[in-house]
């Protein structure tokens, strides 16, 4: 591509943004300088908190009232920072449109699709909400999405989030675009619908020609659709390039360091002789649907059949979309839920045993959650987050001993002892979830099941989080079942693989079995959509 | 949808007959009767009272001569005014007394709705502290307090308005005792409406909507309020009720013929027909309000369609 020939539509030129807070003012953009050509595709790369998304709000008037911006965003020649809304309105919608990460929330639950389609077309093109109607279904059908003339009359609820984010991009193509912004528009979507809409804007912006700038933290993504790249970090762009060059060749650290951050290694089997553990035998989880009054009951098979057994130290990465059943096979294996089939734990069978009965075992048996801002009490300090299991499990112990216990459990996950005191909200996610697995290390388990621990975590931080949670598994021979959707992650902590899809196990093996030979095509969906590092750089050999 | 309206309906029997059963019961637990006067009446007119209202046959029986006569949608006579029955007591001031509760209900939803958007679309700016410091007093004021004093000013001395009666509804007699009754209702509606406004403007979907140029009507109205107002009429049920009893001090004061009155002057006197009268006609209403408050939910809200 001869980038001379072609004309910049957008340019940001110095922009500095400023948040007044209680606490003072936040440089978040700190002198940007980003444009975009027709028909490019520009990645906007950085961590959670690097800017890059507050500089194309403030680009689109739309930061938070305490925000402030100064600088330059020139469009057609013009200007368009700090525009009054009237005259921004003629702009932002039609001709620079955005699409946002959150697809589940970003239309509005009580109007139709239809209905939102067709408001910045009336609005904008001064169309009547017929025309403006009719034209919808065309964009549903420009965006694939399946059963467009019933679809246009459906609410966002009755649609998945991928079919969501379908529409927004259908929204923001309405008024043919000469800019499209997209906001981390596949962060919330699973690998394999995150595939298809990538590759829905791509064929889309062959086909229209409008610029595309892509915001997003995922360096596989920007590897496959991005043009040219610049990389931010603390509200400044380090460095900028064309993708080649930067992932090739990066000058900057930082940039170096978003790179190296996939995680890598394998871990080492352990040896056959070792006991088992844990063993599951033809676990089923049944959840009742619709069983109203005078109604029959529909039942859902979340778990469907499915055996396992996994050595001590062994970790089993288990894979699949959202709604495979995985988390709810986590729970079913510990007893949280009601199942059938038979899990034995140290040769003790557990299923069907009482909470009372399970409350002894529960110390051997714990569970680390995705969230980690939802899963630790905000009214209590880190310390007695901590020590709190110790009280059920260990009553003998006195409060200096558990002190000392959680002051041992925070310097095994790196934390400074001393933090102990704090409140969860003072900490970051990356560090949160590092407390989270302290008060589960606390209590010296045998079995952990990690429920997608890294999937709310930047690149850097997850691969951080890993590189803990291999080291106390190396140091206390612990036992993992490991649940995520992130494939690079499975690889590099799992022994054995087994890939999940509406309750039932479409395949199972050892890592390399499953990452170099896949049998099924749904592994092999996955496995492609999944953008992995090495597998790129294999195609691009 | 009819046949969950139909279903709901059915539903309130067992309610009301609960309803019915517990207060028949518990104003008989008061001690006194209806005839016991201060100068005691001979014993021979007491004990023909009691048999023509069949008050000297066993509790169990009165109760169940009570139902099968509420089942016709017969109240009985009433007992203290002696030339009336319950039904005819209430074809006079139910009308009234709806009349008045709906105006303030529409009047504190329209002044209470529009206070709350404006605050919120102001938020910690000096016009939304003044409407929230205003509500707040709407709300502890009570009305006994701003009854007099709006009467003083408005009806005494300036003489705009009358003091007191209904004169069959008329507007000017309409307008104290409305906006009275209103006040503290109009100071609930607004803090709600800013508080889930406040979330709304917020939301991510209102976001997609500055984003994409829509006017700033279509931004407030057509996407915020319309979410925003759903708390409000979950609150409408209880409002409503609330206002309807609550009418008790409002009809007192400004001397108006509804059935406020018949709460305080039934239970003193032992009037056990008129009572229940006026127990069962407003756990009509509030189970009647509590439907409608769910249809307008369902109708506002696709995700909770019955069908």
């Amino acid at each position: 591509m001869t980038s001379e020939t072609k004309k910049t539509v957008l340019s940001i030129k110095d922009l500095k943004v400023d948040f007044e807070t209680a606490t003072g003012t936040i440089n978040a953009v700190q002198g940007v300088d980003i444009h975009v050509q027709a028909g490019e595709t520009v990645a906007i790369v950085g961590e959670s908190g690097s800017g890059k998304s507050q500089t194309m709000m403030a680009a689109m008037g739309l930061l938070a009232s305490n925000g402030h911006t100064r600088g330059e965003v020139i469009y057609e020649g013009r200007n368009i920072l700090g525009l009054p809304a009237g005259k921004l309105n003629k702009i932002r919608g039609a001709k620079i449109t955005m699409i946002f990460q959150e697809p589940m929330t970003s239309l509005d639950p009580l109007y139709t699709i239809g209905r939102q389609l067709a408001e910045p077309m009336v609005v904008h093109g001064g169309l009547s909400w017929k025309a403006a109607k009719a034209k919808a279904l065309d964009l549903l059908k420009l965006v694939n999405i399946p059963e467009p003339e019933r679809k246009i009359n459906a609410y966002p609820y009755e649609m998945s989030g991928g079919q969501r984010q379908r529409v927004m991009i259908a929204m923001s193509l309405a008024n043919d675009p000469d800019v499209l912004i997209a906001d981390e528009p596949t962060t919330a979507l699973d690998v394999t619908t995150q595939a298809q809409i990538l590759d829905l804007l791509a064929d889309l912006q062959k086909r229209l020609g409008m610029a595309v700038i892509f915001i997003t933290h995922d360096l596989g993504i920007v590897r496959r659709i991005a043009d040219r790249v610049y990389v931010m970090k603390t509200g400044e762009v380090v460095e900028s390039g064309e993708t080649g060059q930067i992932f090739n060749q990066p000058a900057h650290a930082y940039t170096r360091m978003l790179l190296d951050a996939e995680p890598t290694g394998h871990k080492l089997p352990v040896p056959d002789s070792t006991p088992v553990l844990l063993e599951a035998q033809k676990v089923s989880v049944e959840f009742e649907l619709d069983s109203g009054f005078l109604k029959p009951s529909h039942v859902l098979r979340a778990v469907d059949n499915i055996s396992f057994s996994l050595r001590k130290g062994q970790t089993l990465g288990i894979v699949g979309e959202s709604g495979s059943g995985k988390s709810t096979l986590g729970r079913a294996v510990l007893n949280l839920l009601p199942a059938g089939g038979r899990v034995v734990f140290h040769g003790q069978q557990i299923t069907g045993k009482s909470r009372a009965e399970m409350r002894a075992l529960r110390k051997d048996m714990q569970l680390i959650f995705q969230d980690p801002f939802g899963s630790l009490s905000p009214r209590m300090t880190v310390g007695q987050i901590i020590s709190e299991g110790l009280m059920v499990h260990e009553p003998a112990l006195n409060g200096r001993q558990r002190d000392e216990r959680a002051c041992q459990a925070l310097e095994e996950v790196s934390l400074d002892p001393a933090m102990r005191n704090r409140y969860p909200h003072e900490f970051s996610g990356g560090q949160r979830q590092r407390i989270a697995i302290a008060r589960t290390m606390v209590l010296k388990p045998e079995l952990v099941v990690l429920d997608e621990p890294t999937s709310a975590l930047d690149r850097t931080i997850q691969k951080q989080v890993v590189e803990l949670l291999r080291d106390l598994q190396k140091a206390h021979g612990l036992t993992y079942l490991f649940i995520s959707h992130d494939l690079a992650v499975v690889r590099a902590l799992s022994d054995t693989v087994m890939v999940m899809q509406r309750g039932k196990v479409v395949e199972a093996g050892t890592v390399d079995a499953i990452f170099e030979a896949p049998k099924s095509d749904y592994t092999k969906e996955l496995i492609g959509a999944a953008l992995l590092p090495q597998q790129q750089m294999m195609e691009t050999a | 949808m009819l046949r969950y309206v139909l279903g709901r309906l059915l539903g309130a029997i067992p309610t009301l007959f609960l309803i019915v059963t517990i207060s028949f019961f518990l104003i008989r637990i008061a001690p006194g009767g209806p005839f016991d006067l201060e100068r005691p009446l001979e014993a021979k007119v007491m004990e023909n009272l009691n048999k023509i209202y069949h008050l000297n046959e066993p509790l169990w029986n009165q109760y169940l001569l009570y139902l099968q006569s509420v089942a016709r949608l017969d109240f009985g006579p009433s007992f203290y005014f002696r030339d009336f029955t319950i039904n005819e007591l209430f074809a006079e001031s139910l009308p009234i007394s709806i009349q008045l509760g709906l105006s303030a209900l529409c009047l504190a939803l329209i002044v209470g709705g529009i206070l709350g958007v404006s605050a919120a679309l102001r938020q910690n700016k000096p016009a939304d502290y003044s409407i929230m410091a205003a509500a707040t007093l709407g709300v502890t004021i009570p009305n006994f307090v701003v009854a007099p004093i709006l009467t003083l000013l408005l009806g005494v001395w300036l003489g705009w308005l009358p003091v007191g009666g209904w004169n069959g509804g008329a507007f000017v007699n309409r307008v104290l005792p409305v906006v009275t009754l209103a006040l503290p209702q109009i100071a609930v509606v607004a803090r709600l409406t800013r508080g889930s406004m406040i979330e709304a403007l917020r939301s991510n979907h209102v976001r997609t909507a500055r984003a994409y140029g829509l006017t700033s009507y279509m931004i407030v109205v057509v996407h915020a309020l319309r979410g925003a107002i759903l708390p409000v009429v979950s609150y409408l049920g209880p409002a409503a009720a609330a206002l309807l009893t609550g009418s008790v001090v409002i009809e007192t004061i400004f001397g108006i013929p509804g059935i406020g009155r018949y709460f305080v002057q039934g239970a003193l006197n032992r009037d056990y027909t008129l009572v229940m009268g006026t127990v069962v006609v407003v756990a009509c209403f509030v189970i009647l309000f509590n439907l409608l408050v769910d249809l307008l939910y369902a109708l506002l809200d696709p995700r909770v369609r019955y069908d």
